[in-house]
């Protein structure tokens, strides 16, 4: 008797999602866990955003800044730098600079750096606050306005701040990122919350906070890997939204990405030690369920996007 | 888990009126409200219907589903009405019913596959209620037979092991639960099972009634109950449904989960 390969039978399958203006990208729609494409339609494209800020982040690190620090400090530079040379899907605007303990820039000042990115750049934005709640709330109010009808993203939305996310998301034409700390029944409340507020949940992007090897991966993974679960078995409307995976942030802080060959010796060579950290972290993500990755190397970036194509 | 709303049913005056002189109005109402309410099928129960089956059933299906997007369960004991129904029905329809009874079994397994409908099977021979969870079983596997013999899928067939009123009947709620587990392993993937929820507290005290329907629901379903004809205006009986389900880990918890279907 000829081998059949047992299939699961899923009974719900994950919003797509369509963003930008100039140069549209598509994700999610998957009906299938990650890359069991053998099984149905499983996720195909992987919009890859490469991470900039409004300032000179200032402590990035020096196989970081070896790259863009000619552009850092000018966020339009930087943009077109990623979206041209190293050919991003997406740009991740980071407003540091808006942060009460780092400059603490008002929202029209974001709004200027907004402004700007977005005339540089054809690709999809996508606008981060500082992860303040209060402060971002103001920001956002600012620069989804100047962004209006761009078919940007916007984050993050909490627990906290999510009514004004919501609100402004909707009035903009924006799509919305909702942050919950590593919990899965509060990413799902979240969800409820965000919904029941009159926010359209075809227009929700989960991050279920990301992490990265060795700094608690493997929550961030179950977690991920739960909301996949719910969504396409237990066919939760609730958690059928694509999922961003904001991995360069936490990857090119920890010392196994930064530290010299001098102050580790057994370590190997520090820029290749980081980009492989970070790839195996946003691949990891992957295989749990991400839709959309945010990274900082672009060498990075090119890791991953041969490896998902080669699935 | 299938969950029937058991509203729209000829022994309530006020439908009975409403079929006799087709006046939709409060049928639609209540379609809606059930719906609204967490039934994701509708139960139409017109009797046996004798004289106006065939024309009342279709004129039901078509105007229900105008108003609600949820399959229906054709309720009766006039096999021409329900096929008149099965015709016109969107979607998968759910026969209600069929005992084990080889006469009726013949007549209504081959509609099942010819419309590829599901079809409730009660574990009721002609000789009366079934004594304990064994006879049940014993009337299960002939209802089984039919179905493989006529093309139904397993998958179709909801086994329905009668439920009885627990003031009278009290040692049969036991032989329910017993039935409803050894259903499931009749069959791999594990047979469907269904009731007639509000049966069971017949007789008891009104204010009794609630409590007693959603206290068994949630214990059947802990031991494989996949469907419910219901009283979905019942809060409680929902809410039961939808916390038995994170309980079991069937769905997932959060602190709004009653708000979510």
């Amino acid at each position: 008797m000829a081998f059949t390969v047992p299939k699961e039978v899923y009974n719900g399958k994950i919003n797509q999602v369509e963003v930008g203006k100039d140069q549209q990208v598509i994700f999610g729609g998957e009906e299938v866990l990650p890359f069991l494409s053998f099984e149905g339609k499983a996720v195909s494209n992987v919009p890859l955003a490469l991470e900039i800020q409004d300032i000179d982040p200032g402590d990035w690190a020096p196989s970081l800044t070896d790259i863009y620090g000619p552009v850092m400090g000018n966020p339009a530079e930087w943009a077109k730098l990623c979206q041209d040379e190293f050919k991003a899907d997406m740009i991740c605007l980071r407003l540091t600079g808006t942060h009460p303990d780092n400059g603490d820039k008002s929202p029209e000042e974001a709004g200027k750096v907004v402004e700007a990115v977005l005339s540089a750049i054809k690709v999809p934005l996508i606008i981060f606050g500082s992860n303040h709640t209060e402060k971002d709330a103001a920001v956002i109010k600012h620069v989804a306005e100047v962004a209006a009808n761009t078919g940007s993203i916007i984050g993050k939305a909490q627990e906290k701040n999510y009514k004004t996310f919501a609100a402004v998301a909707t009035a903009y034409n924006h799509k919305l990122v909702a942050l919950s700390d590593l919990d899965i029944n509060l990413s799902k409340q979240l969800n409820i919350l965000l919904t029941q507020s009159g926010f359209d949940g075809k227009n929700i992007i989960i991050d279920a906070m990301s992490s990265t090897l060795g700094y608690g991966l493997e929550y961030t993974y179950s977690v991920m890997e739960r909301i996949r679960l719910s969504a396409l078995q237990q066919n939760d409307a609730m958690m059928q939204m694509p999922m961003i995976s904001d991995v360069g942030e936490v990857t090119w802080k920890i010392k196994e990405a930064k530290a010299t060959e001098e102050e580790q010796p057994g370590w190997g060579a520090v820029e290749p030690r980081g980009i492989l950290w970070e790839s195996l972290a946003a691949l990891s993500f992957l295989m749990a369920g991400g839709n959309l990755v945010v990274l900082r190397h672009p060498k990075a970036l090119a890791t991953i996007r041969k490896t998902v194509a080669e699935f | 888990m299938l969950v029937i709303g058991e509203r729209i049913n000829v022994r309530t005056k006020l439908f009975a009126e409403a079929f006799k002189e087709k006046n939709f109005e409060p049928i639609e109402d209540m379609a809606i409200k059930q719906v609204k309410a967490g039934a994701n099928m509708l139960d139409i129960n017109i009797g046996p219907a004798r004289k106006n089956g065939t024309e009342l059933m279709p004129w039901l299906v078509e105007n229900i589903q105008k108003v609600v997007d949820v399959p229906l369960a054709l309720d009766t004991s006039n096999i021409e009405a329900i096929e008149a129904g099965l015709k016109v029905h969107k979607g998968k329809a759910l026969i209600n019913s069929t005992s084990a009874d080889p006469e009726r079994l013949a007549l209504l397994m081959p509609l099942t596959a010819k419309y590829n409908a599901m079809i409730i099977g009660l574990t009721l021979a002609t000789g009366g209620l079934p004594r304990d969870a064994n006879e049940r079983c014993a009337l299960a596997a002939e209802i089984m037979a039919s179905a493989a013999e006529h093309g139904v899928p397993m998958e179709d067939i909801y086994l329905d092991p009668i439920m009885v009123p627990i003031n009278g009947q009290q040692e049969q709620i036991k032989e329910i639960l017993e039935a409803i587990k050894m259903f499931r392993e009749m069959n791999d993937p594990p047979m469907n099972s269904l009731i007639g929820l509000s049966n069971i507290s017949n007789s008891a005290p009104e204010e009794m009634r609630s409590l007693i329907n959603h206290t068994f629901l949630t214990m059947a379903i802990t031991v494989g109950l996949t469907g419910a004809i219901v009283d979905t205006l019942d809060p409680g009986i929902i809410n039961a449904v939808k916390t038995t389900s994170v309980i079991l880990n069937q769905s997932l918890y959060c602190h709004s989960y009653l708000e979510t279907c």
